[in-house]
């Protein structure tokens, strides 16, 4: 269960999220979208605490962080936090000094302490789960964006979190590559991991999440169950974004 | 004439190596202590606290700004003003160390902060503490930055030994000045002493090339 309330947050006196309250059930599927400087990307940030909220409070698995107090003293709970909430970068960031194999098991042994046998099983099962058996001593650098995004979504898993948080995983991804990342990210959907997955993959979107959250301008627009809201948006700030958006890549299902 | 020559470097060998050896432990000592305090500094100059970055700020510009010569002279003849009566040696390889520490500080400080902020937000977002990132994540990467010019300081600062000769440290060079004041055959014993230098480096630059070679690795292989 993750829950936001009230996160709010402020670039030098712009108001990039304005009061977000938000819950995730065990198993859902949330997609967030919404155009470039609508928050959204914060919002996810600000769930880790990657970015410091200003006020609100967020609550992942029973580990709660109050924004609203000075976060110097709640650093043990959100190193706690983060531990539950996998975090997959638009640009992979990978340790390039490290093979995909070490990239995996980094958490658990050095944070969970796992013994390290034990984690390089775990790391071996988890690279052949997202289809990169074969690739475990490859370093980033000789492997494709695709790969690198799915070594990352390994990185994520390896601590078991109780939520996956995906920041435009596609993005940074030649086109040809773009498929083999979204297929991994729905075979996790089909095991139903929560995940809250900020995209520009409408179709993705609409086929893979329970839910769809429409941010614009540090708010939630409108959100509701994945089909309906892209088949009939409620609000006229959603219809113009999807006409836009679905305009633009229609055809690419 | 040659024969001559050579043979004044041979008698001279043992006290050639005596000063090498001298050369080679403030050399060693000076980029070890240089490395730990620089370390230091450039963590101080990294943090947010603002005295310690301060600190390390005014301590960088002080030691790069002043000659090392004149710092040695401090150290050596101007501390016992104050009560501080220091050997050679130990003043010598002070000198060195605090002179080294400035420089290895500012490039170790660069090579951290060129570290992409992904990284540091990849280790915080598997639950890592700042410590763990640094040793786990920039560090390995930095040094690979720094290394290059860390050699560089290093070579640099197995030729700025020879200024320990001024306060009577009998390393290499000051081996040759004791031995021309006695043969007067200058030309042969400081070129001599020049071709000693230039093997110690030239080891350096070898031990150089293999490391970033090994740093480098993970560039080439599959």
């Amino acid at each position: 269960m993750i829950v936001a309330k009230g996160l709010t947050k402020q670039f030098k006196g712009q108001t990039v999220l304005n009061g977000i309250d938000l819950s995730v059930q065990p198993g859902e599927v949330v997609a967030i979208i919404g155009p470039s400087g609508s928050g959204k990307t914060t919002f996810l940030r600000c769930l880790n605490l990657l970015e410091t909220p200003d006020a609100g409070q967020i609550q992942i698995g029973d580990i709660s962080i109050d924004a609203n107090r000075p976060l110097g003293g709640q650093q043990s709970a959100i190193r706690r936090l983060r531990q539950q909430a996998g975090f997959v970068f638009q640009n992979f960031n990978l340790f390039p000094h490290r093979t995909a194999l070490e990239n995996v098991i980094e958490g658990p042994v050095i944070v969970k302490k796992t013994p390290r046998d034990q984690a390089i099983e775990l790391g071996r099962r988890l690279l052949a789960k997202v289809g990169l058996a074969g690739k475990e001593d490859a370093y980033p650098r000789r492997l494709s964006g695709g790969q690198q995004q799915r070594v990352a979504i390994a990185r994520a898993l390896a601590m078991e979190p109780e939520v996956i948080l995906f920041d435009e995983p596609t993005s940074a991804l030649d086109p040809e590559l773009v498929g083999e990342v979204l297929a991994t990210i729905r075979g996790l959907a089909e095991e139903k991991r929560t995940m809250i997955i900020v995209t520009h993959e409408m179709s993705f979107a609409r086929d893979v999440a329970n839910r769809v959250i429409f941010f614009d301008k540090g708010v939630i627009v409108e959100q509701g169950d994945a089909k309906a809201l892209f088949a009939n948006p409620k609000e006229e700030r959603t219809r113009q974004f999807l006409r836009k958006f679905l305009g633009t890549t229609a055809g690419q299902d | 004439m040659i024969a001559e020559s050579l043979q004044l470097v041979a008698d001279s060998t043992p006290f050639l190596l005596k000063g090498a050896g001298y050369t080679v432990l403030l050399s060693v000592g000076g980029m070890f202590f240089g490395l730990v305090l620089g370390f230091a500094l450039a963590l101080m100059r990294l943090s947010k606290i603002l005295p310690l970055n301060w600190l390390a700020r005014v301590y960088v510009s002080f030691f790069r700004g002043t000659p090392l010569l004149v710092q040695l002279f401090v150290i050596y003849f101007g501390m016992p003003q104050i009560g501080i009566e220091l050997d050679p040696i130990p003043a010598s390889l002070i000198g060195l160390s605090l002179n080294m520490a400035a420089y290895i500080c500012e490039i170790l400080r660069a090579a951290i902060s060129s570290i992409d902020r992904g990284q540091w937000e990849a280790a915080a977002s598997i639950g890592m503490t700042r410590t763990q990132a640094m040793r786990r994540a920039i560090l390995p990467q930095a040094l690979r930055t720094a290394l290059p010019p860390l050699g560089n300081s290093f070579i640099s600062l197995v030729k700025d030994t020879a200024l320990a000769a001024t306060i009577q440290v009998p390393e290499l060079f000051r081996q040759a000045q004791l031995i021309t004041a006695r043969t007067f055959e200058v030309f042969t014993m400081y070129l001599a002493v020049a071709v000693v230098y230039w093997i110690l480096c030239s080891i350096l630059a070898h031990f150089q090339n293999r490391m970033e070679a090994r740093v480098n690795q993970h560039d080439q292989e599959q």
